[in-house]
């Protein structure tokens, strides 16, 4: 906070005067191309909201199609699969913060506490490989693990756990947790980056007291390292919270199947369904406004809870 | 040798005793440790074993870590689909151009936004940052790129994504703890804001451009959702990953009975061997990569994700 209000005393933007525009000209310059630039990708494709209140026709275009009001909305909410895709971007948007989030920081503060700088850091090079592998190789990966004669399937087999293979794709009770999971393989030790860099940052002497006060390791993990890493969790969860509602798009596109379109299709999966083969553009764009408005509330919500508690806050 | 031992062991703070209860959870910490680089690990090494073993005896299942009956086959077949190699280019052209051109943009931008005396640099910043949180979705998107004649084109992987308002507002944060003294004695000495950038600014800033490049670079390497979108019809711009989602859904198509008929047809490779091996070409560059490039991530992560 102090820091803040020392660099607004000396960051001080001069007036806008004809000397310091000719100044700054070369800036002023390619701001404009940087707007133009802006303008045009990504402030025009809200301009196509207004397909939503149109029966767009792509004959007649944006400008001349017959204006319907909110008709597009209403056959939307009473669409019961309209319903179904909500509820599943929302339950798989929350599972999936809640589970990475508390993977992120118990990994974390595991390999914090792990002694050894070699197996430390082999562990998190390590970790950090699946995130850059794209979803497509880790659905393929994940199919494979998981199909009839994969390695899942044969070591439930062998333990005898199961008498016959589970055909995890095609029942609908999987699916969530399957995608959960996926989405911690995936990402567990790219969170905890951000983590690991708090925790090493907090000031050693504090354990070393906590140590002479005779506090065992939890005590040290629940007393120091939680609350001092607790403004990175609350402003990465802030940021997240806006993110439930993408819960994502190219898992449940590509381990979808007929079998389990009841709980794998999300709102952006229907989006594109509406566009491309359905063919109704006028629908899938208010379906993506309706999503985008979940959106901004979701960030709002956890911004003013976060000025509630007293916690960090985004903006 | 001895001196130095002695010394270091001087310095090194006094070992406590370790407790039964720590025993207990290093012990514990070490086999959860163990158990997650296990599933991390043993996924992609089991497609490296069926990728390098042969198509139809892969069908068989069992194959652990290392291949059964080796083959080269799968490669081969891999190498041999038209698709696959002009993805394989076309994908290392647009990460090539696609993250030098958006490191260009990116850096020029947060250079502008991060001058303490440019006149809007928040009204500018203001106007990025809500590309973040608000976007025209799918359609409106598409229905412009067709209008710009983006689609059926190679630029629309390098053009419409060129601006990123996260890779900015990480750039600005860097740039800003830049000292501005550098800058004013620069402009006492006559240089205008472009030296500034590119001779002054730009050297220092290299760890946040390696970030920032590597975080372009990893997304557009993995891209497919565009190609699909906007290239369907043109095999011609079709990208790596696309390839592979193709090969993926064949896959995923066939059951496990229909891969047997393919065998007994007297097929050398299964779809799944030869997705193997085309999910191993597409990861190697990146394991290769990644972790030399680790300390730059960690940096762009920890002031992207903490301060902004």
């Amino acid at each position: 906070m102090a820091r803040r209000k020392k660099e607004k005393e000396v960051n001080i933007t001069p007036r806008i005067t004809r000397k310091e525009l000719k100044r700054q000209r070369v800036l002023l310059i390619w701001a404009a191309v940087f707007v133009v630039y802006g303008f045009v990708f990504c402030y025009l494709p809200l301009g196509g909201w207004l397909m939503a209140f149109q029966n767009y026709k792509p004959k007649t275009g944006i400008l001349h199609s017959k204006y319907v009001g909110f008709d597009k909305f209403k056959v939307l909410f009473s669409d019961p699969q309209f319903f179904r895709v909500f509820r599943n971007t929302l339950a798989m948007g929350t599972l999936n913060l809640v589970t990475t989030f508390i993977m992120a920081i118990l990994f974390a503060i595991l390999l914090n506490e792990i002694r050894g700088n070699l197996m430390k850091k082999t562990v998190q090079t390590i970790s950090y490989l699946p995130h850059f592998l794209s979803w497509i190789i880790v659905t393929g990966i994940l199919h494979d693990a998981m199909s009839s004669s994969g390695t899942i399937n044969e070591i439930l087999l062998n333990l005898h756990v199961v008498d016959t293979y589970i055909p995890f794709f095609s029942i609908e009770k999987y699916f969530w947790p399957i995608v959960a999971f996926a989405n911690c393989w995936k990402e567990t030790g790219w969170n905890a980056i951000v983590y690991l860099a708090a925790i090493t940052s907090i000031d050693p002497s504090l354990y070393e007291a906590a140590s002479i006060d005779g506090g065992g390791r939890w005590a040290k993990i629940k007393y120091i390292t939680l609350p001092s890493i607790r403004p990175t969790i609350m402003i990465l969860l802030l940021i997240n919270i806006g993110n439930v509602i993408n819960a994502g798009f190219e898992i449940q596109y590509l381990l979808g199947n007929p079998l389990i379109i009841e709980v794998s299709e999300t709102i952006d999966i229907y989006v594109l369904r509406w566009g491309i083969s359905q063919m109704d553009w006028s629908l899938g764009t208010a379906a993506g406004i309706f999503k985008s408005l979940i959106s901004i509330v979701l960030i709002f919500t956890g911004n003013s809870l976060a000025k509630a508690f007293g916690e960090e806050r985004l903006f | 040798m001895a001196k130095k031992k002695k010394e270091e062991e001087y310095y090194k703070p006094k070992k406590r005793k370790l407790t039964t209860w720590d025993k207990i959870f290093y012990t514990g910490n070490f086999i959860f440790m163990f158990a997650f680089v296990v599933i991390t690990l043993y996924p992609i090494l089991n497609t490296l074993a069926i990728s390098f073993n042969d198509g139809i005896d892969a069908v068989r299942g069992g194959i652990h870590l290392w291949p059964r009956v080796f083959s080269m086959k799968n490669y081969q077949t891999v190498l041999g689909i038209q698709g696959f190699r002009s993805g394989a280019i076309v994908t290392v052209l647009r990460t090539i151009i696609g993250t030098l051109t958006s490191l260009v943009a990116n850096a020029l931008l947060a250079f502008i936004v991060s001058r303490k005396r440019f006149l809007f640099k928040s009204q500018l910043s203001a106007f990025w940052v809500i590309t973040m949180y608000v976007n025209g979705g799918l359609i409106p998107t598409f229905i412009l790129f067709k209008f710009l004649h983006l689609t059926n084109s190679f630029w629309v992987y390098v053009i419409p994504g060129m601006v990123s308002a996260f890779n900015v507002l990480v750039m600005r944060t860097y740039m800003q703890g830049i000292p501005d003294s550098l800058e004013e004695s620069a402009q006492l000495d006559g240089a205008g804001y472009m030296t500034v950038f590119i001779k002054i600014i730009s050297p220092l800033c290299k760890p946040v451009y390696a970030t920032v490049a590597l975080f372009v670079a990893v997304y557009q390497w993995n891209a497919w959702f565009d190609a699909m979108i906007y290239n369907r019809l043109n095999v011609k711009y079709t990208t790596l990953q696309y390839e592979l989602m193709k090969l993926l859904n064949s896959v995923m198509q066939q059951s496990g009975s229909a891969a047997d008929a393919a065998a007994t047809q007297g097929q050398a490779v299964s779809p799944q061997s030869v997705r193997s091996a085309a999910t191993i070409i597409t990861i190697v560059p990146i394991v290769c990569l990644y972790p030399f490039l680790q300390r730059y991530f960690v940096t762009g992560l920890t002031i992207g994700g903490v301060k902004e």
